[in-house]
């Protein structure tokens, strides 16, 4: 149990630090001072566990310009093509790829694999500079 | 003063995995090597059905080689180095799965071109390797009878993420009352047309099919 959850908490520590290096880039790169907020999208079917993931965000950040900075996590539901409905629908389950409205069972996945950092809110550090 | 402002990212988090991995698979193509992995939980005998597999495609005639990711043992590649083909140990120490940049370091010296399929036996782990792409075309997610009928609800990322699922250790079925029919309904409710089987490789079970599984989908080259 204890390995189990210790691996499982490995991945996530390294997909965070991925997420806080590449923030951390894009910070530089943009002249900002401090990230105070990452915004990450994670679909249902991303293999990532989202509280593993929150614990280990805030390990990958101590240190850097995220330090203290929130995650934001945006849920991102199954969406699969039912070829029955001809249309796109949101799985109420991922353990019954069927369509909710007919129950055909289908393997077509539109969304919900992304692990995808959307935006980030950031410090600059002359902001009025900036602007002006 | 600072101002707190929002900016727009929109950055895949694993694009330096998935990019590399684009360019092993680009890398297979241009060689003429199919790269076939497996993944499962640890013991679920991806070790016993690979030594098995290399043992009968060399026999038969195809070069094969393999990679093994391992904790911390070296423990499979020595098995594995039985069936008298190439094999190389990817130890990961603490970390939970293969990523493509693991591949690619390991493959760094290999003549690829001199190999007809690789094969890559993933981390005993039904989590994490599922948000990796290693540049595979064809992903098999083992299933052994002593597990349990319910895997496929539990784990549905690695089902959905994997090709074909192989259910193993087909001999023990009846002793642990392994409900087949429900392990093959439970991988259809998780991964609708998945192409399933049954092996042993104690009894020899089904492995004729599974071989003749493999060497289709390398001929057809497809790539997923």
């Amino acid at each position: 149990m204890f390995a189990e959850k210790l691996h499982n908490q490995m991945h996530e520590l390294s997909i965070a630090m991925s997420m806080v290096e590449m923030a951390t880039e894009e910070s530089q790169r943009l002249g900002a001072e401090r990230v105070t907020a990452l915004h990450l999208k994670v679909g249902l079917l991303s293999g990532v566990v989202k509280d593993a993931l929150i614990f280990s965000y805030e390990v990958a950040c101590a240190g850097t310009p995220l330090e203290g900075s929130k995650l934001i996590i945006e849920d991102v539901p199954v969406k699969v093509y039912c070829p029955r409905c001809s249309s796109e629908k949101e799985l109420d389950s991922i353990q019954l790829f069927a369509c909710p409205a007919c129950g055909e069972l289908t393997p077509e996945v539109l969304e919900g694999r992304e692990l995808q950092v959307v935006a980030m809110e950031i410090e600059e550090k002359h902001a009025e500079a900036l602007i002006a | 003063m600072s101002t707190p402002r929002l900016v727009e990212v929109r950055q895949n988090v694993l694009k330096q995995n998935d990019l590399l991995a684009r360019s092993l698979r680009q890398r297979f193509a241009n060689a003429g090597v199919s790269v076939v992995s497996f993944v499962s939980t640890p013991g679920a005998g991806k070790t016993a059905l690979l030594e098995q597999t290399l043992s009968s495609l060399r026999e038969s005639g195809l070069r094969v080689a393999a990679l093994v990711g391992d904790l911390a043992t070296d423990n499979d590649a020595d098995r594995l180095a039985r069936s008298h083909v190439p094999v190389r140990q990817i130890t990961t120490g603490t970390v939970c799965h293969l990523d493509a940049s693991m591949v690619e370091k390991a493959l760094a010296d290999w003549d690829l071109g001199s190999l007809d399929i690789l094969f890559i036996e993933n981390v005993g782990n039904m989590v994490c390797p599922s948000s990796y792409d290693l540049g595979e075309n064809l992903r098999i997610v083992l299933l052994s009878t002593t597990e349990g009928e319910d895997k496929p609800l539990k784990y549905p990322t690695i089902f959905n993420t994997s090709d074909i699922a192989v259910i193993t250790k087909m001999d023990l079925a009846s002793v642990v009352e392994f409900d087949l029919d429900a392990a093959r309904n439970n991988i259809q409710r998780v991964r609708p047309g998945m192409k399933t089987l049954e092996v042993s490789v104690k009894t020899g079970e089904g492995i004729i099919e599974y071989l003749d599984l493999i060497v289709s989908h390398v001929n057809q080259k497809i790539s997923i």
